[in-house]
C-alpha cells in the first residue's frame, strides 16, 4: 500500500547547522496496517510524515502508494490518497464556514470540484449520520460555524472529514497532543474505532509510549533520522513502556560505545 | 437635493459591482488586491474604445469585465507562481496597468459624449410611461423637480442584483466553498486536495473582472474614460465593504453580498452630503474616504478595549466590595 525507500533528508546542507533529518529511511505498510511511531522530538517523525504527504521533497529517496512513485507529485495531488490529521486542532477546519460545508469539502477531496451546491439535502443527511457516529450532538449542529467547536471537537470533526472519504493512507501527526487527557482519550478511542471500521492503512506519530502500544498492530522507534526499533503482532503486544525505554537505552548505548570507539 | 441624491444612488448600485469584487478578494480570499486602482480603469478604457470604434455598448461592457478578468489572472500568477507577496503583485500589476491604460485610451482623457452608451440605449427602449408614473408619485411627496429616467437606476440595480445572486450561488458550489476555505485554512484546503494556486487565480481575476466591469458602465455613466478615475478605487471598495457589514452583519454569504452593496450606495451618499459643505472640493473625497475606512478599521478595536477595562474595573470595584464587607 505505502512504501518508503531509501529516503533521506538534509537540513541546511554544508553549513554549521547541518542536520541530517532522515537518514536512509524505508518503511512498508501493507494493507490494513497500523502503524504508530514513537521518538523524541527531533527523531525525525515528523519529517517522514511530511515527506510522505508531499509537504517536503526529499533529497533521494522514493514514496510509492498502491506501487505508483508519487514523490514528485505535489502535496494537493497527492491528498486524493491520503488523509492527514495535524497536530493542531485549528489546522484541519475552516473556523468561519459552517460544520456542513467544512464536511462538504472533505467529501470532494477525492473528487473532482464542480460548480454544483457543496450541500445538498442529500448530503446533509449523510453528513447528519456521519456526525451521530462521534456521539458529540454535532448533527444537530450542521450550520454552526466550527470557529465555535472546542478544540476536542474541531479535533473529533478534523478525524471524521479525513476518514470518511476512506482514504487509501491515513497519516496522524500527534493528533491527540493538543488536547487536554480526557479529550485526548476520547480522539483515540474515535481513532481506533474509525481504523478499525474501514480497515484504512494508518501511520500515526506520538510522542505517547502508552498510546503507541495501545494501538495499532506494529511500532517503529525512531531517533536522530533512523528507526532504531520495529516490534509487530504478538511482539508488539507483549510490549510495556518499561520494555521501549529499556530498549531506547540499550540500543542508544551500544551507538555511544560505537561513537567512542570512532572518535578514541 | 433629491436629484443630487437620485445621482448618487445610481452611482451607487454601479459601484456596488466594485465592491463586490473587492470583497471577493479582501474578504473572501483575505487576498488585499491593489491590482483594482488599475482595472477599474482599464475597464473603462476597453469600453470606451469599443464604443468609440463602432462595437456594440453592451459588447464593450463585456469587454471590459474581461479584460479585468485577464489582469486579475496575471496578479494572481505572479502571486501564486512567481510567489510574489500579495500586496507587491497588485502593486505591480497597478503600476503596469496604468501605463497599459493610457496605451488604450491613446490619450488622458477619452469623451463618450458623442457615443451612443449602454445608458443611451436603454433610455431609449425604455417606456416614458414608467417614468411618468414614478415621478407622479414623487410629486405626491412635493417633490417638484423629478430626475429624467428611471431606466438607468432600475436596470443597475436588477444586473447588480443579479451578479450578487450568481455571487452567493458561486460561493456555495464545490469550487466556491474551496476558495473560501483559502481565505479561511489554506492548508487544510491543500490537504483536502484543491489545487490552492489555481483557484487563487481564479477567485482574483474574477474579482478584476467585476472591477472592471463596474469601471466600463461607469464610464458610460458619466460619459468619459479618464487614466487617473480609478486612483483609490480599492479604498472606495474597501469602504463600501466596511460600512455595509458594520450597517447589515455578515452572517451568511447571501448577507454579506447584500451588505456589500448596502455599503456601496451609502458610500455614495455619504460623499454627496460632505460636498454640500462649502469649504469642502472634489479633490478632498479621497482623504475623507481614507478616514472613514481608518475609523471603521480602528473604533471597533477602541471600543472593545473600553469595554474591557470597564468590566475589569466593575470587576474590581465588586472584589474590594467583598474585601471590605468581610474585613
Amino acid at each position: 500500500m505505502l512504501d518508503v525507500k531509501n529516503i533521506s533528508v538534509v537540513f541546511n546542507e554544508g553549513t554549521v547547522d547541518e542536520k541530517k533529518a532522515l537518514n536512509n529511511i524505508n518503511i512498508s505498510l501493507e494493507k490494513g496496517d497500523f502503524v504508530t511511531v514513537i521518538g523524541s522530538n527531533g527523531a525525525g517523525k515528523s519529517t517522514l510524515m511530511n515527506v510522505i504527504a508531499g509537504q517536503l521533497l526529499p533529497d533521494v529517496g522514493d514514496v510509492l502508494i498502491n506501487g505508483k512513485q508519487v514523490v514528485h507529485l505535489s502535496e494537493y495531488k497527492r491528498s486524493r490518497f491520503i488523509g492527514r490529521v495535524f497536530q493542531d486542532p485549528m489546522a484541519g477546519t475552516a473556523p468561519s464556514m459552517t460544520i456542513e460545508e467544512n464536511l462538504a469539502m472533505a467529501y470532494s477531496r477525492n473528487k473532482k470540484r464542480k460548480l454544483t451546491f457543496g450541500v445538498t439535502k442529500h448530503r446533509k443527511k449523510m453528513f447528519k449520520e456521519y456526525l451521530q457516529t462521534l456521539n458529540l450532538g454535532l448533527e444537530d449542529r450542521l450550520t454552526a460555524k466550527v470557529g465555535l467547536l472546542s478544540g476536542g471537537e474541531r479535533q473529533a470533526l478534523s478525524l471524521l472529514m479525513t476518514t470518511f472519504t476512506d482514504p487509501d493512507i491515513l497519516l496522524l501527526d500527534e493528533h491527540t497532543a493538543a488536547l487536554d487527557p480526557s479529550r485526548a482519550e476520547l480522539i483515540t478511542d474515535l481513532t481506533k474505532k474509525v481504523v478499525a471500521d474501514a480497515g484504512l492503512t494508518t501511520l500515526m506519530v506520538t510522542h505517547n509510549m502508552q498510546q503507541a502500544l495501545d494501538l495499532g498492530n506494529r511500532l517503529v522507534m525512531m531517533d536522530k533520522g533512523q528507526i532504531i526499533f520495529e516490534a509487530s503482532g504478538i511482539d508488539k503486544q507483549r510490549l510495556t513502556v518499561e520494555d521501549l525505554l529499556h530498549e531506547f537505552q540499550r540500543i542508544r548505548k551500544v551507538q555511544f560505545e560505537d561513537d567512542r570507539v570512532v572518535l578514541g | 437635493m433629491f436629484i443630487s441624491m437620485f445621482g448618487a444612488v445610481e452611482s451607487g448600485i454601479i459601484y456596488a459591482i466594485m465592491a463586490l469584487g473587492v470583497y471577493l478578494t479582501f474578504r473572501v480570499l483575505d487576498f488585499p488586491d491593489l491590482t483594482v486602482d488599475g482595472s477599474f480603469v482599464t475597464g473603462a478604457a476597453v469600453a470606451a474604445l469599443a464604443i468609440i470604434n463602432g462595437v456594440p455598448p453592451i459588447i464593450a461592457t463585456i469587454l471590459a469585465g474581461i479584460a479585468g478578468f485577464l489582469a486579475g489572472t496575471l496578479t494572481g500568477l505572479l502571486h501564486t507562481k512567481g510567489k510574489v507577496n500579495a500586496l507587491l503583485a497588485g502593486i505591480l500589476m497597478m503600476t503596469a496597468l496604468y501605463s497599459i491604460n493610457l496605451r488604450i485610451l491613446g490619450q488622458p482623457t477619452l469623451s463618450l459624449h458623442m457615443e451612443s452608451t449602454i445608458f443611451d440605449q436603454l433610455g431609449s427602449v425604455w417606456g416614458t410611461s414608467i417614468d411618468n408614473s414614478l415621478n407622479g408619485m414623487l410629486g405626491i411627496f412635493g417633490i417638484d423637480r423629478p430626475p429624467s429616467t428611471w431606466a438607468i437606476l432600475i436596470v443597475m440595480l436588477l444586473v447588480t442584483v443579479v451578479i450578487k445572486l450568481v455571487t452567493d450561488y458561486f460561493l456555495k458550489t464545490e469550487v466556491g466553498l474551496a476558495i473560501r476555505a483559502i481565505g479561511d485554512n489554506k492548508r487544510m484546503i491543500r490537504s483536502l486536495s484543491a489545487n490552492t494556486d489555481n483557484l487563487t487565480i481564479l477567485g482574483v481575476a474574477l474579482s478584476n473582472g467585476l472591477v472592471a466591469l463596474s469601471g466600463g458602465l461607469i464610464a458610460q455613466l458619466g460619459g468619459f474614460a479618464d487614466v487617473g478615475m480609478g486612483i483609490g478605487m480599492i479604498v472606495i471598495g474597501l469602504a463600501s465593504v466596511i460600512i455595509g457589514e458594520a450597517l447589515f452583519g455578515t452572517k451568511t454569504i447571501s448577507r454579506a453580498t447584500l451588505a456589500v452593496i448596502g455599503g456601496a450606495v451609502i458610500y455614495r451618499i455619504i460623499v454627496t452630503l460632505a460636498l454640500r459643505f462649502d469649504f469642502l472640493e472634489t479633490g478632498d473625497m479621497k482623504l475623507i474616504t481614507a478616514i472613514i475606512v481608518i475609523i471603521a478599521l480602528i473604533s471597533p478595536k477602541i471600543l472593545q478595549a473600553q469595554r474591557e477595562k470597564k468590566r475589569r474595573i466593575e470587576k474590581r470595584r465588586a472584589l474590594e466590595q467583598d474585601i471590605k464587607e468581610v474585613g
